[in-house]
């Protein structure tokens, strides 16, 4: 009846018990809070059931931060085991305890706080940037939030019931094979993966529509803002390499589930097909993370510096390079494979060429910086700290990119605290910095800012202290993946220090959810009343904080890279009717009432939301091979998707009269604020 | 082309729907390399030579090519004569010729199964089964995709958005009709030599 699942699944040690209690506690607490204010139904129709890409954004933001807590909490359980197992000490996780830890670890943070802290992001800004009302396709939208919901669910469930990979987070066969992880662990992980992973190809492809077919007027690809441009590189590469992952997954299961000899090591299976293909789409991966960040830095930095971005074109050029050059790279990270030297020397050589564009990069932002006039606020700050890490990290990699060093460095210290350098410093600073900049934008008020630049300067401290002295442990030999040091290596003093470093920046995080706390308890205090917080030039700052649901009354039309800067400036087209209908209903100037049209809107649905059940039920079923519900689970996608496709009855229409009461409402209330 | 055309909703989906074919097409494509590293590990089973009958497979072609000429009339009946019988007519047509594709398929694996020819075999086989299975299902999900879609050009009539539903399926059903070609060459003529 129940597959392999029987009540023996259940924790049996004391953390994860306590993990499990304390999963508990939390959502017990959280669905009495729920009943105690009677906030179900709220809940119900403002939120789960919303096609708002504002909302479906703010969701996505809030899984991310959760999970961050958890993937956090992993990285100081590995830290605090390599303190305190050293030569007779054994440290207080058995090794396939702590082998599930770096493992989950790796899943959590890629897939389910980077992808997902992205994708909320992507959904806040881009259709507020192009001067859209909503996305391609909102029911999509929120299809994909459920699904990565049901993947970071999959996972936390493997906590309390049975147990995750032990395989390290890419899952290299034969090792994650039937034969050497029987399991459960390494079925939650494919499960989690694909479901997540699939949210993420809709995800893709709902932005690349969005992106090429719903900007506004006037709007040319050269025109666009940088971020909505790195934002479309980063869809093409999932668009193009999610479906390998999927393929990928798809046969490791197959052997696992059905005994096929795709990977194993007899019967004329190959694992380094494995290998190959999982890092075809795992190194376009880490560039689908980086290059939203590295619009949200150019973003940023011209805001901040008060300047126009310097260089523009061969801006969106190198983001453009570096999606091509992500898919010629990836036999870098296995050189010791034995694919021979030229091989080895043609993709040694494609990395080290990333280097130029991403250069390029580097020095554009530089130079919007050289002779503006700074304001260094938290976001800047994050700028600022992301050039000098990440410029360390990048010549790192560098390094690794030459296939001798490489084969010295495998697997060492080394090249983790070249990963973390890029995508802590990278990706994670400018999330961070991308939070703080649209934090007002979504919510009407800004973040506490002393506590913001506080909580920058326990990350970047932190990190240094925690990641100089593994650089330090690779180059003397230390390997990854080490659940006990011996004592005559003469490497627990620099160990010492690495826990120390992940001390200060979890007094980071403490501060950053201080943040949020402070910042809520004194939002009166912090309210953007203009719409226009950092004294923006795209279009998003051009509607109310927070916008409304339609984000535009009248959709506008753009004649250059700056539309809100030269509308407010009265630059160009001045007297285009669209800008100063824009600065009419922004300021209430004038007491004329602009011409509204009716607007077609998506209707909410909790379709999504009972796809993405079903997905959960398939994927655990497949998991404890409980077949019925795995046919169970198919059957409900099927037919819901069916049901879904008869409903000919998904939008509604905004009256013009409404649309003119709530503007008329916002620009009250900049009057009185006036 | 103006925005306005540019942004209805049918315009969208078939934009959108391109894209993931174009995904789908990796999907494949990651298959087709296993299968190419793959196909010559026997581990001492029977190779691609031994175990295809040809004439069976080049019918089982032939049906799928057919049955994307009959789509194609569908979709012509749509597009510009607006007839409704005869859309109706010409996606029944569509979908017994699929189904009996997907018959044969069927058939085609119950028999390597019965001669002990199974996945488990060796990779050359997984490679197969999985290759030519996902290709099935892929069938299989168009064909029930194809009972929605005659239900509701049968309640609906031929309307904008049923138009655009029959453009979208005829993308993918396409679409699987090429993907076949290359099974059909990769796999079965140049597993024959």
């Amino acid at each position: 009846m129940f597959g392999n699942l029987t009540l023996s699944a259940l924790p049996h040690e004391p953390i994860t018990v306590g993990a499990g209690i304390f999963m508990a506690v939390a959502g017990v607490s959280i669905i009495s809070i729920l009943f105690y204010f009677k906030r179900w139904k709220w809940l119900w129709t403002e939120w789960l059931t919303s096609l708002d890409h504002k909302k479906i954004g703010v969701m996505y933001i809030i899984l991310a931060l959760v999970m961050l807590l958890r993937g956090f909490s992993d990285a100081i359980m590995m830290r605090l085991q390599q303190v305190l197992s050293v030569g007779d000490a054994v440290g207080y996780l058995p090794p396939e305890h702590y082998d599930q830890i770096f493992t989950a670890h790796g899943v959590i943070m890629i897939f389910f706080v980077a992808m997902p802290l992205m994708f909320g992001l992507i959904n806040l800004a881009v259709p507020l940037q192009i001067g859209a009302r909503d996305v391609a396709f909102p029911f999509l939208n929120s299809l994909s939030l459920w699904f990565t919901v049901v993947g970071a669910v999959l996972v936390n469930l493997s906590l309390v019931l049975g147990e995750f990979a032990a395989t390290g987070w890419l899952a290299y066969p034969p090792l994650s094979g039937v034969l050497y992880s029987p399991g459960v662990g390494v079925d939650y992980y494919i499960w989690a993966l694909q479901i997540a992973g699939a949210g993420s190809l809709l995800s893709g492809i709902n932005f690349f529509v969005t992106i090429l077919m719903m900007r506004c007027p006037g709007m040319t690809l050269m025109r666009m803002p940088v971020f909505a441009w790195t934002v479309f590189a980063s869809m093409t590469l999932v668009i193009i390499s999610f479906p390998i992952l999927t393929a990928t997954l798809g046969m490791l299961s197959l052997d696992r589930l059905l005994g096929m000899h795709f990977f194993t090591s007899d019967f004329g299976g190959n694992a380094m097909m494995y290998v190959n293909l999982i890092w075809a789409w795992g190194h376009p991966e880490v560039y689908i993370l980086v290059l939203p960040a590295f619009g949200i830095f150019s973003e940023v930095v011209s805001a901040f510096s008060h300047k126009k971005l310097f260089g523009y074109t061969t801006m969106i050029w190198a983001t453009i390079a570096i999606t091509f050059l992500s898919f010629v790279v990836w036999v870098h990270h296995f050189f010791t494979m034995g694919a021979g030297a030229n091989v080895n020397a043609f993709f040694g050589i494609m990395t080290m060429i990333i280097a130029i564009p991403t250069g390029v990069k580097v020095f554009n932002w530089l130079f919007t910086m050289f002779r503006g006039r700074i304001v260094f606020a938290s976001p800047m700050l994050w700028t600022i700290g992301f050039i000098f890490t990440f410029t360390i990290g990048g010549m790192s990699g560098v390094l690794l990119a030459v296939p001798g060093a490489d084969f010295q460095l495998h697997n060492s210290l080394f090249l983790i605290a070249h990963f973390h350098n890029v995508i802590i410093g990278g990706v994670v600073f400018g999330y961070f910095a991308g939070l703080t900049y649209w934090f007002p934008k979504i919510f009407g008020f800004k973040l506490n800012e002393r506590l913001g630049k506080a909580v920058f300067w326990h990350w970047i401290v932190g990190f240094f202290v925690a990641f100089v002295p593994l650089y330090i442990l690779g180059l003397m030999g230390m390997t990854r993946r080490l659940s006990h040091i011996d004592g005559s290596l003469g490497w627990q003093t620099l160990l010492y220090v690495a826990g120390i470093g992940v001390v200060i920046i979890g007094i980071g995080v403490v501060l950053q959810i201080l943040q949020l706390i402070i910042s809520i308890r004194d939002r009166r205090q912090n309210m953007d009343t203009t719409g226009d917080p950092w004294d923006g030039r795209t279009l998003e700052w051009s509607t109310s904080s927070p916008p409304p649901f339609y984000n535009f009354a009248v959709i506008p039309t753009v004649h250059g890279r700056h539309p809100f800067w030269d509308m407010k400036h009265g630059v160009g087209e001045s007297a285009d009717r669209s800008a100063e209908l824009f600065l009419d209903t922004r300021l209430g100037r004038k007491h004329i009432v602009p011409h509204y049209e009716d607007i077609h809107m998506p209707k909410n649905t909790a379709m999504g939301l009972y796809i993405a059940l079903s997905a959960f039920l398939f994927g655990f079923g497949l998991v404890w091979h409980i077949w019925w519900l795995a046919i169970a689970g198919v059957a409900g996608i099927v037919s819901l998707v069916v049901i879904r496709s008869f409903d000919y009855d998904t939008e509604y229409v905004v009256s013009k009269d409404l649309i003119t009461k709530i503007e008329a409402k916002t620009a009250h209330r900049k009057l009185q604020l006036l | 082309m103006t925005t306005d055309i540019l942004n209805t909703r049918e315009a969208k989906s078939i934009f959108g729907f391109w894209i993931y074919i174009m995904s789908d097409a990796l999907l494949f494509g990651s298959i087709f390399a296993t299968y190419a590293v793959l196909h010559n590990n026997v581990f001492g089973g029977p190779s691609a030579s031994d175990i295809f009958s040809m004439p069976f497979v080049l019918a089982e072609t032939l049906i799928l090519l057919a049955s994307s000429f009959t789509y194609g009339l569908a979709s012509l009946y749509a597009h510009h004569h607006k007839e409704k019988n005869k859309v109706i007519l010409w996606l029944v047509v569509t979908f017994l010729l699929g189904a009996t594709f997907i018959g044969m398929e069927l058939y085609e694996f119950a028999k390597l199964l019965l001669e002990g020819n199974s996945w488990q075999r060796s990779g050359f086989l997984s490679a197969f089964f999985t290759l030519v299975g996902t290709h099935g299902l892929h069938v299989t999900a168009g064909l029930i995709w194809m009972g929605g879609l005659i239900i509701q050009v049968w309640r609906k009539g031929i309307t904008v958005t049923t138009i655009g539903k029959v453009s979208t399926l005829g993308i993918f059903w396409h679409f699987l009709d090429i993907v076949w070609i290359f099974i059909f060459t990769f796999v079965y003529l140049m597993g024959a030599i």
